[in-house]
């Protein structure tokens, strides 16, 4: 008698420890943050994993690379199959461990690195932080990410279980919350992040002269363990630095990337310094006065930077593989979709 | 490490799980290694304090043991030898040697905490309590109510004992030593006693101290804004601050003791529902009260200078206030020394003071009262009790301001300017939605104070624990995890939060 | 038995409404708080020509008339 008691007590006890953990692993699920509307940063990284992952492209880097390579019309005019795993405000440790998480997945033939990172030796940012770390699945990749990017006062049991990071959401609660809490929707083209209005840059502010304009020591050796890793694997990296004009790219950043790259044998492009050839009007192609691409820019530059993969870099034409058609019919129906609705909220019609 | 990091519950975790898989014998010593470990992390140069403490404590009482021993040997051989006289005078000689072991020792270590808390240098955590409990234990030796402990590892994990290195209790080596150094063998039911009490005190201390803390925060900032009847506001605030920050970290400690098989003693008995303020420091931080009490106020009342003066005075000033006086010298002595412990300002002094002149007061005043009483028919009905109750948590109030200003004339102006501003308009024109709440905080903080009201009332009966236990399991894990999702979505920490630090660490 | 009377006449001085022949617990139950036990130090030391030290006020000693009535006894002894 005194035995089965004991048997069922033990049931018992097991049965609500699995409740209590259901129940807080959902209560977790709907206080993380969903980033579907307002601010859809957060959802980048995330929405990688839902792909096939046999890219022949893919982008690292901040809002540079999301921003302003369409990933659609790389296919469309080069064949090019491409994934932009980009965030906002991504540090240089983090694309690193981007590179590493991806390439767990598999092996593109080029990868793309926009260089602005490099003047940050040091996350900036909690926000950013999360909104560039949280997306990642849990693999050695995303731990060194997390204890590279950590700010005083960060706790990486905080990454762990982000209730610890996210209870006072509560009060904030709203129905996205629920309605998203296991199924998002994808907020980007393959990380391209889509804007089609235009804000013409003018009164650019005049940049601020530094007192040291020398890269920190801690975003070199993340450059390198960039170029090491790729060079390991055998993946070709093209370095870039979009053209955006603000924030500024000081020339004596531009020459340190310049040197670093001839000795390392790579191919450094700065969008700013050929922007004619590219074509970009920075009165009708920014949406932000200049900071970022909008649609018509990006098209412009992904057109500019296709060529360059496809004849430097030799990057092949995957188009005819009924798969991958389908896929990016899909993707491309969505686009024009999604042209059309921003055109109507914009009111460009 | 702070009681409510991470960090010092993923180490709680490791220490109670290792604990157990020691061996009886050898968890002394484990305990032992991860006090140095967690007092370690506060930083090295405290271990320092803390071992010039235990090593002084450890050599006098030592001392001082070996001296009572080969006394009680020679009063053995010599009892039918020697006439009363010489042995009497042998006896006090014997003593009068001990009592300059005590007192060099007692000195050497006052002045180690005096130095670790000068005002200005960050003062080794928790020095002014193992301090005192060091010197407690080196008096009850003295006073022959314990055998010194000759196995120095163990008095210094008495001293040590990692969760009351933060801010106390201060124990008495009779009441902690047994189950300190026995090694309890694992009982489910301590650790359920312990991790629910941990709870409880998790939820007084980051849902409702941390989350009252910006109100108080906001009105003593400015003292030429919040005046008046904001300071009203703020005494009653902050005396409910205080209250569940210190006993919610009290909580933790005895939850972890507890979970160790270890008892530690009570350090509050729902203080707030005192009705008198000599009541009240009985059941508010009793241990440190039980300190001054048994070894600064017995020993300066029973001193024998002082029961000269007794007698002096009662000579030449009349019997009635002759007895008296001797003992008011006796507790200005102590009052000012527990003002003095709290800090060396003389905010913290006439904070003590206060608390003497009042309670002696009402030592002076207790037949008049007798008297009001006996006039009144409900004397010993529930809302006399409650109208005691409400005016002995309003005086302690008061003094609590002492605690909030860092100045005499700030605390008294302000003070004073509730009787002078007449705005106490601000009640009830929703001026105190200014003071750093939104409504959310409000509604949480209110519900706080309920739930923990509640919890005091049913505790009046007997452990909440206890009765906790007996429920059903289902009903049982259902309540734990209402604490543990209250204390995890309405707690205040994590990134935004600058963790106040406990109120009472400083001591 | 003259001298337990005297300590009776002490302890109802003090508080006349406490049955001492009977009461237990006297210093645990914080009958007597610690004002009332350095009264007591006093007025024993005068009646008894003994000294009652610090090291003597425990509950032990103190927990009821007859256990005080012993202590003095022990210390007249010494």
């Amino acid at each position: 008698m005194e035995k089965k008691k004991k048997i069922k007590n033990r049931v018992i006890f097991i049965i609500s420890v699995i409740l209590i953990t259901a129940f807080l692993l959902l209560l977790q699920r709907l206080l993380v943050p969903k980033y579907v509307d307002g601010i859809v940063e957060g959802a980048f990284i995330e929405e990688y994993y839902r792909e096939d992952k046999d890219f022949n492209v893919v982008f690292l880097g901040d809002c540079e690379v999301y921003e302003n390579f369409s990933t659609v019309k790389l296919w469309d005019d080069y064949g090019i199959n491409s994934y932009i795993r980009g965030s906002a405000e991504q540090y240089i440790w983090q694309s690193y461990y981007l590179l590493e998480d991806t390439l767990y997945y598999e092996k593109p033939d080029v990868v793309v690195f926009n260089i602005q990172s490099l003047q940050f030796s040091e996350s900036q940012n909690e926000a950013y932080n999360r909104m560039s770390i949280e997306g990642m699945r849990w693999s050695p990749a995303k731990v060194g990410s997390i204890l590279a990017s950590m700010k005083e006062g960060e706790h990486f049991i905080e990454y762990v279980f982000p209730i610890l990071r996210y209870h006072t959401r509560w009060s904030e609660l709203t129905g996205d919350d629920f309605k998203y809490m296991f199924r998002k929707k994808p907020v980007t083209f393959n990380g391209y992040y889509m804007r089609v209005d235009v804000k013409p840059a003018e009164n650019i502010p005049n940049p601020r002269p530094l007192g040291d304009y020398s890269f920190g020591d801690n975003a070199w050796k993340y450059l390198d363990k960039i170029v090491e890793k790729c060079d390991r694997e055998g993946v070709e990296l093209l370095l870039i630095k979009a053209p955006s004009l603000y924030p500024y790219w000081y020339p004596e950043w531009d020459e340190q990337v310049v040197k670093y790259a001839e000795e390392h044998g790579l191919r450094y492009i700065n969008f700013l310094d050929h922007t004619d050839e590219i074509g970009i009007d920075y009165s009708k192609d920014t949406y932000d006065a200049g900071l970022h691409m909008n649609l018509s820019g990006a098209e412009k530059c992904s057109a500019y930077i296709g060529r360059i993969l496809r004849d430097e870099f030799g990057v092949e034409s995957r188009r005819g593989e009924e798969k991958l058609e389908k896929a990016w019919d899909a993707e491309r129906a969505a686009y024009n979709a999604e042209i059309e609705r921003q055109t109507e909220v914009y009111g460009l019609k | 490490m702070l009681l409510t990091s991470y960090e010092f519950i993923g180490f709680l975790a490791l220490v109670i799980i290792i604990n157990y898989l020691c061996p009886k014998k050898a968890r002394k010593y484990f305990l032992l290694a991860a006090s140095v470990l967690f007092y370690a992390t506060a930083g090295l140069w405290g271990l320092l304090y803390i071992g010039a403490i235990t090593v002084l404590v450890y050599i006098s009482s030592r001392l001082i043991g070996k001296n009572q021993e080969a006394y009680a040997v020679w009063a053995k051989e010599n009892k039918a030898v020697l006439p009363k006289e010489q042995r009497k005078a042998y006896r006090e000689k014997q003593a009068g040697k001990r009592l300059l072991f005590l007192t060099v020792a007692v000195i050497l270590c006052l002045g180690v905490m005096v130095i670790g808390r000068i005002p200005g240098l960050i003062a080794p955590m928790g020095l002014s309590f193992y301090t005192l409990q060091a010197l407690g234990y080196l008096i009850d030796v003295n006073r022959e109510n314990i055998k010194p402990e000759r196995n120095f590892f163990k008095l210094s994990l008495f001293i040590g004992f990692f969760p009351q290195l933060v801010q106390g209790p201060i124990s008495r080596y009779e009441e902690l030593a047994p189950s300190l150094f026995e090694g309890r063998d694992f009982d489910i039911k301590n650790i359920s006693l312990g991790v629910w009490r941990i709870m409880w005190g998790f939820f007084k201390k980051l849902v409702i101290a941390d989350r009252l803390f910006s109100g108080v925060q906001t009105i003593t900032s400015d003292t030429s804004k919040y005046r008046g009847a904001y300071i009203l506001v703020l005494m009653i605030l902050f005396s409910l601050e205080l209250y569940a920050d210190f006993s919610g970290g009290i909580d933790i400690v005895i939850g972890t003791a507890k979970a160790l098989g270890i008892d530690v003693q009570e350090n509050f008995i729902r203080p707030y529902f005192s009705k008198s303020l000599k009541e009240y420091w009985r059941r508010w931080h009793i241990t440190m009260c039980n300190w001054f009490r048994n070894y600064l106020f017995y020993s300066v009342s029973t001193a024998k200078w002082l029961q000269k003066f007794s007698k002096f005075c009662r000579k030449r000033m009349g019997e009635a206030f002759g007895k008296r006086l001797p003992l008011y010298v006796a507790t200005f002595i102590v009052w000012g020394a527990t003002g003095l412990w709290h800090g060396f300002t003389w905010n913290y002094f006439v904070w003590g003071l206060s608390n003497w002149f009042i309670l002696m007061l009402s030592e002076e005043l207790e037949p008049v009262y007798e008297k009001i009483r006996g006039h009144i028919p409900f004397a010993d009905k529930l809302p006399y009790r409650l109208f005691q109750m409400g005016r002995t948590f309003l005086l302690v109030c008061c003094m609590n301001l002492f605690d909030c200003y860092s100045s005499v004339g700030d605390t008294l102006g302000m003070f004073g300017s509730i009787f002078t501003e007449g705005n106490f308009g601000i009640l009830f024109d929703g001026s105190l939605a200014g003071i750093g709440y939104s409504l959310s905080d409000a509604v949480i903080i209110a519900a706080g104070l309920l739930i923990m009201l509640c919890v005091s009332l049913l505790q009046r009966k007997g452990s909440v624990r206890e009765r906790i236990l007996r429920l059903a399991p289902p009903a049982r894990y259902a309540l734990f995890t209402c604490l543990l999702v209250a204390v995890l979505l309405f707690g205040i920490y994590g990134v935004g939060y600058d963790s106040t630090q406990f109120i009472y660490n400083r001591f | 038995m003259a001298q337990m009377d005297k300590l009776m006449e002490i302890l109802t001085d003090l508080h006349p409404e406490i049955d001492f022949e009977t009461q237990d617990g006297l210093m645990d139950k914080a009958i007597l708080d610690s004002m009332d036990i350095v009264h007591l130090v006093t007025e024993i030391g005068d009646e008894f020509d003994v000294t009652i030290s610090a090291k003597d006020l425990l509950p032990e000693n103190f927990n009821s008339a007859q256990a005080i009535f012993e202590m003095i006894e022990r210390l007249e002894e010494e």
